[in-house]
């Protein structure tokens, strides 16, 4: 078990491409740390590098207080789990997890211990003399689990393990990932696009765009207080929407005709400066016409998601979506009169996109 | 389609017993001719039937030899093909998976050089270069020595290049999982490339073989004793006679016995062979 740092890690590529710009952050000794962002956010770049397998070209990345910079992958004590399982094919899944421990010189009945023992944990006892051709992905998910859970090591590193399965396996896994990592209390790093995995897995969150962080936080803290407009998007089924608005006095602004407070809203704007507001799809009021500070929302269709429902339609011009418990309106095309709550009114900066919230 | 299957399937089977007729009756016939005595194929009637001196013709050709041609017994030959063609096809699979190796996994300077140079070798057959390589052979004393009928045919790029695109179509997260597994490179060889490796082995062990077996122009120069003969150059030897008939019945049960050994290697190593064809397992 260990503590992972990392100091203002930087990776150039041979061409001069920055994928990781400087990045720095701890994750505490058992904490579950995921690292979320779209493709291409050096999210990967910056997981392979606390594995080892990209070389660090600045800054300093410490595995429980020891600089692993220039120590060889096998020697950092991690082991890590890929997206397409990486497995042996031409080995039974029992010598796929024994294959890190023979390299090691682990006597054979210690071997033979921790495999059985980690066979039962993941429930792959019967497939044990089976090669991973003849695994489903769940199966083969789970000897890629036990491969690393083997080896005891101080960190597990997950690169979007959940992402090659089907959709209910994968919540299936997810709560099973994150059941084990309990269990077992080792540091994790967890990388995934995938927002949902993001929230329900960490401890904490770290989003990245562009090979930079734009936040770090508890999951809830990132959902509630977005630090940028990049962060407000991307996290949150369906996504915030996002509309251009003016400053129209303290913690008030001004969308078209309407007005809508924002009790976060840093107070000394001057009144006229262009902003962006996020409203979340499921923090939108219905109320009725006319209302003081209500907004007109004209709705086109509506999706039906069982147990919500979701509004797609145009506010003030502009394409808006509303989620909203099933049969709590009507679900018709029309015009239909909403309100936030103003501690739910996000303002962003309209150039830089960071959050313009109290200090 | 579907309705006139029963037609379909009778042309089917004489379009390809047609095919294996004329594929098989040369091979069939060579058999008949090395079971009769030399008149009766002089004569120019021989039967399409086995004749009764199959083991008299066979137990000559192997251990006695033909007395006026070759003098050496075809078993030295086909000893002799054996090293060769074991040789060539050992050597080429040990050299061209390294370097396939090399190429693909080791960043050095020059690499994608090396890698062209190994690639253009591909216009230089042994026909091709046969002058040089000649006196090179010659110059170290390899005249007449498996090593001198072997080792420059060991030399090519077709293997290399087939290995390279298989260990291409690996993933690397392979590779990574056994770093992190803690295999260095001649581990991760040895445990998982090789393993994975076998089918396209096997593949190249029975083309190789083959195309050492079958070799003609090398050892005609290289052997110049009779006991160095391989059986290719064995039978043109038996064939070819300036003051005696030549004794076909020996000639052709030399030759049902040259095809014997590329026949079992491709028997025995058909499934594999055919699986690293066309294999895509991973």
């Amino acid at each position: 078990m260990a503590q992972v740092t990392l100091t203002h890690v930087k990776k150039v590529y041979a061409g001069g491409v920055e994928a990781v710009k400087g990045v720095s952050f701890d994750i505490p000794d058992g904490g579950f740390c995921v690292l979320v962002g779209p493709s291409g956010c050096g999210k990967s770049t910056l997981l392979r590098m606390v594995a080892g397998l990209e070389t660090i070209s600045a800054g300093e990345v410490s595995i429980g207080n020891r600089v692993v910079n220039q120590i060889e992958p096998a020697d950092r004590d991690i082991a890590m789990v890929f997206q397409n399982y990486a497995l042996y094919p031409h080995m039974s899944v029992y010598d796929n997890m024994a294959y890190g421990l023979r390299n090691r010189g682990t006597p054979k009945d210690e071997i033979e211990k921790r495999v059985a023992e980690a066979a039962r944990i993941l429930a792959i006892e019967p497939f044990m003399q089976r090669r991973p051709r003849q695994l489903s992905g769940g199966q083969r998910q789970r000897v890629a689990m036990g491969r690393a859970i083997v080896r005891k090591p101080q960190v597990f590193l997950f690169d979007e393990p959940l992402s090659n399965l089907d959709a209910k396996l994968r919540v299936q896994m997810r709560v099973e990932i994150k059941k084990l990592q309990r269990a077992l209390g080792v540091t994790s790093i967890y990388v995934t696009h995938d927002q949902v995995e993001a929230m329900t897995l960490s401890d904490k969150l770290v989003v990245m765009n562009g090979g930079q962080v734009e936040q770090i936080g508890v999951p809830s803290e990132v959902y509630r207080k977005p630090a940028s407009k990049f962060v407000a998007t991307f996290i949150g089924s369906p996504p915030m929407n996002i509309l251009p608005a003016t400053i129209d006095g303290p913690g008030i602004v001004a969308l078209g005709d309407a007005i809508l407070e924002a009790r976060d809203l840093q107070q000394d704007l001057a009144a006229g400066t262009k902003v962006e507001v996020g409203l979340r799809p499921e923090d939108i009021e219905i109320v009725t016409e006319g209302q003081a500070g209500s907004l007109p929302f004209d709705v086109e269709f509506i999706e039906e998601l069982g147990a919500t429902q979701l509004f797609h339609g145009q506010l003030s011009g502009l394409p808006f979506v509303m989620q909203a418990a099933t049969g709590e309106v009507a679900a018709q095309p029309g015009r239909l009169w909403i309100t936030v709550d103003p501690d739910r009114v996000h303002v962003f900066d309209a150039t830089s996109g960071t959050r313009l919230g109290r200090a | 389609m579907v309705e006139d299957r029963r037609l379909g399937d009778l042309i089917a089977y004489i379009i390809l017993t047609i095919g294996v007729a004329i594929v098989a009756f040369p091979v069939w016939l060579t058999f008949v001719a090395s079971t009769w005595d030399a008149a009766t194929i002089i004569n120019g009637q021989l039967p399409l039937y086995p004749g009764p001196h199959f083991f008299e013709n066979y137990y000559r050709v192997l251990f006695v030899g033909t007395s006026s041609t070759t003098r050496e017994p075809v078993a030295t030959m086909m000893f002799n093909s054996f090293v060769m063609a074991m040789t060539i096809a050992i050597g080429k699979i040990i050299i061209s998976v390294l370097s396939a190796y090399a190429i693909v996994y080791y960043r050095f300077p020059f690499r994608m050089a090396a890698f062209w140079i190994i690639f253009v070798t591909l216009m230089l057959p042994v026909e091709v270069r046969i002058f040089p390589t000649f006196k090179i052979v010659s110059d170290l004393g390899m005249l007449d020595t498996y090593q001198g009928l072997a080792v420059p045919l060991i030399a090519s790029a077709t293997g290399t290049l087939l290995f390279r695109q298989f260990f291409l179509t690996i993933p690397d997260e392979l590779l990574e999982a056994s770093k992190i597994d803690g295999a260095g490179p001649f581990k991760f060889f040895k445990d998982t490339m090789l393993p994975l490796s076998i089918t396209t082995i096997a593949a190249l062990f029975v083309i190789q073989f083959i195309y050492g077996w079958n070799q003609y122009l090398w050892p005609l120069l290289i052997a110049t004793k009779d006991s160095m003969l391989t059986i290719v150059i064995g039978i043109k030897k038996m064939i070819v006679t300036s003051d005696a008939l030549t004794e076909w019945q020996l000639a052709m049960a030399t030759a049902m016995l040259a095809m014997l050994p590329p026949v079992f290697v491709v028997i025995v190593m058909q499934r594999l062979f055919v699986k690293g064809l066309v294999e895509t397992e991973k």
